[in-house]
């Protein structure tokens, strides 16, 4: 059930990604490029998004817990520290590079082109590499 | 040039930030594509793997399902600078894991709950990603 009800959810948020025009990085590239070909539409899909979330949210915290899950999980650090600075640099300057941040890349690994091909497995290398970095090593987690 | 489409743009912005309040309401975690992604890699492997494995094939399955549906094609156009796209894939993925989220951890979820850290990253990322496009495309680029 819990499987059935993630690849739902997965398959309307990619759809969104899709439809908002985000999986594709010609419009990424073009929203981040204020002095050229500037294309203001991904303000609207952040904009719609943090919305829907902000209200969202609300609602569903104001239960007790949720349908399928003892509590809610919520980061609750508030400190600014290195990590939540220069990891966001170092994603900045790939997205970018590329145009493609990790949902509309995995949504683009089905249309198959060569950038993406390379863009994915690279992307997931530096995850695994940053895993290990941030857990201290390689030994088996099971949190 | 790619086409203004603020209506396109909300609704698409709409359905994500649903299917983020949906997955709170279903298991009380964050939608935070790299979160989600980077723990389905090893050495982690824990009771939800299935639930994230099942969301991430969800994602790649949505473009083929939205054309087999509609008819109609997804439109992309994506670097064939194959070297480029590599540093870049390994930018975006470690960065992403290492500051604790993306644009959808952080820039969706992290804004929607009012978060100081989630602010703070998402103002980051935008300047650097603005800064890195002027530089590659009106400095580099000529």
């Amino acid at each position: 059930m819990s499987f059935l009800v993630n690849l739902a959810l997965g398959l309307l948020f990619g759809a969104g990604l899709v439809v908002s025009g985000m999986s594709d990085p010609a419009k990424v590239l073009n929203f981040l490029d204020l002095a050229g070909t500037w294309d203001p539409s991904l303000a609207f899909v952040m904009g719609g998004a943090v919305l829907v979330a902000f209200v969202g949210y609300r609602l569903v915290l104001s239960r007790g817990r949720p349908i399928n899950a003892e509590s809610f999980h919520l980061p609750t650090r508030n400190d600014i520290d290195l990590r939540v600075t220069a990891g966001p640099a170092i994603f900045g300057l790939g997205w970018g590079l590329g145009g493609f941040c990790p949902g509309p890349a995995l949504t683009a690994l089905g249309l198959g082109a060569a950038g993406t091909l390379a863009f994915v497995p690279a992307m997931l290398l530096g995850m695994w590499a940053a895993r290990l970095l941030a857990d201290g090593g390689l030994r088996s987690r099971t949190a | 040039m790619t086409e203004f489409t603020p209506l396109a743009s909300t609704a698409g912005g709409m359905m994500i930030g649903l299917s983020a309040v949906l997955l709170m309401l279903w298991e009380g975690r964050i939608a935070g594509i790299s979160g989600i992604a980077g723990r389905l890699l090893p050495p982690y492997l824990d009771k939800a793997f299935p639930s994230r494995l099942a969301f991430v094939i969800g994602l790649v399955a949505a473009p083929l399902a939205m054309m087999a549906v509609t008819g109609a094609p997804v439109v992309q156009t994506v670097s064939s600078n194959i070297p480029l796209m590599v540093a870049a894939g390994l930018l975006v993925g470690f960065g992403s894991v290492w500051g604790n989220g993306c644009t959808s951890g952080h820039g969706v979820c992290g804004l929607a709950r009012l978060s100081t850290r989630s602010m703070v990253a998402t103002a980051v990322f935008m300047t650097v990603a603005f800064i890195t496009v002027f530089v590659v495309r009106h400095v580099i680029g000529g």
